[in-house]
């Protein structure tokens, strides 16, 4: 509401006489001490629990009950506590969730570039048809056929252990699968951009298919190379649900199920060393999205994968 | 992974000529020729011993579905006219294994009774029910003697009641004795100490191994031998029969005929046989959503709570999110950046991190939330255990989780605007709610509406947010149902199917995500309608 008396303001200002300049000025403070204020407002409601965390995780006590702002004789120990605990694994869950998280992102963007330049460059019979039904697969996201999913692994189980239940190779292949269709789709946009005239050059001087895709096209669409693989990477390591049906044993746990069922209720007495598990798990992702912003907020609202 | 040219928009065409001239058409040389066909044979090779494997282990679905993926790949590298398919093979290869066939196989499952008691396959329940057998009167008791060898094989002496006797092996069967098989001793005979380098077993021996005796597993023409006690063994029979050509199953000991009914094997009195198999039950699951009154009560309650989720979330976090974004989009603001920065990292978190804090944070007796509720206003809400309170909450905590996104999306859309629309409206006089109203929130809604549609279809599916903050509870207050009032249709699907600890029930699982999916598609389709008509627009 502030933001719109003060334009206003502004232009009164510019449409009547100057008799007003003086009442316009102090309006214009006004609105703008309640801009500032209610950032302010927005920034600690947004930092309240990260701060809160971050507090807990150096406090001592490790108990909800004594959460205080400022922790008093803060240390590490709830970290330290993080890589010396045998039944919760830490380390391993947050390793097995970048792994599959990297894998997963890792096989995306590169098959989904393959596609993509096939999709965008070529013209062939069902190429239509092709991106049709890709859109039209992806419409049902991989958590809604998780039931399917789950009794798939369980039969291929049987004959590959490795890819079965329980195991990062199975899930993979459900991440994999998941992410790929809408990821070519979003891939093929980005190559409709650039030019044909670039690869048609590449083609006159002899160069194959494969060469101008690998030393034409790629160098040109390294930013939406970047973003997907990011995009795939942060939604991949979110992932609960299907982590959470198909994984049984602690070692194979991602961090998302390792923390859920670690928690598991028992807040009051596991709460430091909780929050510092969460300030490991969530600081890497924060870190690469506020440093890459204005590069992913292009795929994030064209994704719209959160929120 | 990438190679770097130093420019590549002016240097690609000639350092590709120089690196790779020689092919002019890569798809008809020799070596290309020789290089696809060896690789199809090693693909080839690899699945044909995949799908044998598959076939030979009883998943013969999945089998056939790598066979015709093969063949599919095959064909798209052979002809030279399916080159562009080629780049795709791998893309496809992935999306038929574990996306197409999953979605094919799940409607496939909505119309069966797939589910505890109904796990097997009518095969399996054949050939399980055939490993029963029972002591009947056809069957013979022996009284028997044990050999057991160095290396722990067993040799069995057997005497019927008529005094015939017997030897029985794990490697031969039940033979009747003669002179040779009991090492030179005569037949109907004292038995010897040892025969052939089995030692005979005194009492007490028998009594150790008698549990090993029983899991050998000795079988004669009519059933397996079975040994009751240190006395008596007796030849056990098959319990039932199924006759293929009648598809009826009969129990040998009561002279029963059952045929396949809803899964089981029914008797024409209604007795049924465990365990029961998966049969296509046709729109029963469906039928069940909807007439039985158990189900439908709380499928109808998840329905509307999720919607109204889906709903209230999107528009909570769009109106915090625009209000931000417009006190954002003041150029006089000191560092803006840094405070877009800052109220974005409750979006960057990943979110079953987030939700877990908030857990915590909304604790009852300890919480910070609750301890300055108490200290405020003499209040402590329980946020956990009452079902509007907790509804109420579960939005709280999804209005923090998505409010930056809105805003960032908000500030985007903001900037596009022209500023000269807003000059015009002061000219002609506009207020600033008129200006909001019929200038700012319509232009700013043909920007976001497709991300306001996908947001409330992302929030129709957050399971994530449910399953970790409530895990739909409080409980269904009458008991009758596996849905808490706080689930949503997939927390409910998940504990239909998974994690209900009243037995799992993939079928009904299954019908209910066919329900989503319809929903989600439809939200979609006019979702893609009105990206494209908005489009028009500006």
């Amino acid at each position: 509401m502030s933001t719109i008396r003060q334009r206003t303001a502004t232009g009164v200002a510019e449409a009547r006489p100057a008799t007003r300049v003086r009442s316009v000025k102090t309006s214009r403070r006004i609105g703008f001490v309640l801009k500032l204020l209610a950032v302010i407002l927005a920034t600690l409601y947004a930092l309240a629990p990260v701060l809160l965390i971050l507090s807990a995780a150096l406090n001592p006590a490790n108990t909800l009950v004594n959460q205080s702002l400022i922790p008093e004789g803060a240390t590490l120990d709830n970290f330290r506590s993080l890589f010396n605990s045998p039944q919760h694994p830490w380390p391993l869950w947050i390793w097995n969730s970048i792994k599959l998280a990297g894998l997963t992102a890792l096989i995306v963007v590169a098959v989904s570039a393959l596609g993509a330049y096939a999709i965008s460059r070529f013209r062939y019979r069902g190429r239509q048809a092709g991106l049709l039904t890709i859109i039209l697969i992806q419409l049902f996201p991989n958590i809604l056929t998780v039931v399917a999913l789950f009794l798939l692994l369980q039969q291929i189980g049987k004959v590959f252990p490795f890819l079965g239940l329980n195991t990062h190779g199975g899930l993979l292949l459900i991440y994999t699968g998941g992410a790929l269709g809408f990821n070519t789709y979003l891939m093929k946009g980005y190559f409709d951009t650039v030019p044909r005239e670039l690869d048609e050059s590449a083609r006159i001087d002899g160069a194959s298919n494969f060469q101008t895709f690998w030393h034409v096209m790629l160098p040109l669409v390294r930013p939406i190379l970047a973003v997907i693989a990011i995009l795939t990477f942060v939604a991949t390591y979110g992932d609960f649900l299907l982590a959470r049906v198909m994984l049984k044993s602690t070692d194979q746990y991602t961090l998302a199920v390792g923390m859920a069922l670690f928690i598991n209720d028992q807040f009051n007495q596991r709460w430091g060393i909780f929050a510092a598990a969460a300030l490991v798990g969530a600081l890497p992702i924060v870190i690469v999205f506020l440093t890459l912003q204005r590069q992913l907020i292009g795929g994030l609202t064209t994704g719209s994968v959160k929120g | 992974m990438l190679r770097k040219p130093s420019d590549p928009r002016l240097s690609n065409p000639k350092g590709v000529s120089e690196e790779g001239g020689a092919l002019e058409r890569p798809t008809t040389s020799i070596t290309d020729l020789l290089v696809r066909l060896g690789g199809l044979a090693f693909i080839d090779a690899v699945a044909l011993w995949f799908a044998y494997r598959l076939f030979s282990n009883g998943a013969a679905v999945i089998g056939g579905l790598v066979l015709f993926i093969t063949l599919l790949v095959n064909v798209i590298f052979l002809f030279n006219g399916l080159y562009p398919w080629r780049w795709l093979a791998p893309g496809l290869v992935l999306l038929i294994l574990m996306v197409v066939y999953p979605v094919v196989y799940m409607v496939y499952i909505a119309f069966t009774n797939y589910g505890d008691g109904h796990l097997l396959t009518k095969e399996q329940v054949v050939a399980q029910l055939g490993t029963q057998y029972f002591s009947g009167e056809g069957g013979a008791t022996y009284k028997w003697t044990a050999f057991r060898s160095d290396d722990g094989r067993f040799l069995i002496h057997l005497e019927d009641e008529q005094g015939n006797t017997f030897v029985a092996s794990k490697e031969n069967g039940i033979r009747p004795a003669t002179p040779e098989l009991l090492g030179g001793a005569p037949v109907g005979g004292e038995l010897p100490e040892q025969i052939n380098g089995y030692q005979q077993l005194k009492r007490l021996q028998v009594l150790r191994y008698l549990g090993d005796l029983n899991k050998l597993g000795i079988t004669g023409e009519q059933g397996p031998l079975r040994f009751n006690s240190l006395d008596s063994a007796s030849i056990q029979q098959r319990r039932f029969t199924y006759d293929p050509a009648t598809d009826q199953l009969r129990n040998n000991e009561t002279g029963k005929v059952y045929t396949p009914k809803d899964g089981f094997f029914t008797a024409p009195d209604g007795e049924r046989v465990t365990p029961g198999f998966a049969a296509v039950v046709g729109w029963r699951n469906f039928a069940r959503i909807f007439t039985s009154p158990e189900i439908r009560q709380p499928f109808l309650g998840v329905f509307v709570w999720t919607v109204l989720f889906a709903l209230l979330s999107v528009l909570t976090t769009f109106s915090l999110g625009l209000a931000m974004a417009m006190v954002l989009n003041d150029k006089q603001l000191p560092v803006r950046g840094l405070w877009r920065s800052l109220i974005i990292i409750p979006y960057t978190i990943p979110a079953f991190i987030s939700a877990l804090i908030w857990v915590g944070l909304f604790n009852t007796v300890h919480g910070p939330i609750n301890k300055a509720l108490e200290s405020l206003f003499g209040i402590s809400p329980d946020w956990f255990s009452d079902a509007n309170l907790a509804k109420i909450m579960i939005l709280a905590i999804n209005l923090w989780l998505g409010f930056p996104y809105m805003m960032v999306i908000c500030l985007g859309a903001l900037q596009s605007i022209p500023s000269d629309m807003y000059e015009a409206a002061d000219l002609d006089g506009a207020g600033p709610i008129q200006k909001f109203r019929s200038l700012t929130l319509p232009l700013l809604l043909v920007a976001v509406a497709p991300l306001l549609v996908g947001s409330f279809a992302f929030n129709f599916n957050n399971f994530t947010l449910i399953e970790l903050v409530t895990e739909g509870n409080p409980p269904d207050p009458n008991g009758a149902s596996v849905a808490g009032q706080t689930d949503i249709l997939i927390s409910y699907t998940y504990r239909l199917a998974f994690a209900s600890g009243r037995g799992t029930d993939f079928g009904l699982a299954a019908a209910i995500s066919l329900i989503i999916f319809m929903i989600v598609a439809a939200i979609t389709i006019f979702n893609f309608r009105l990206t494209r008509r908005l489009e028009e627009v500006t």
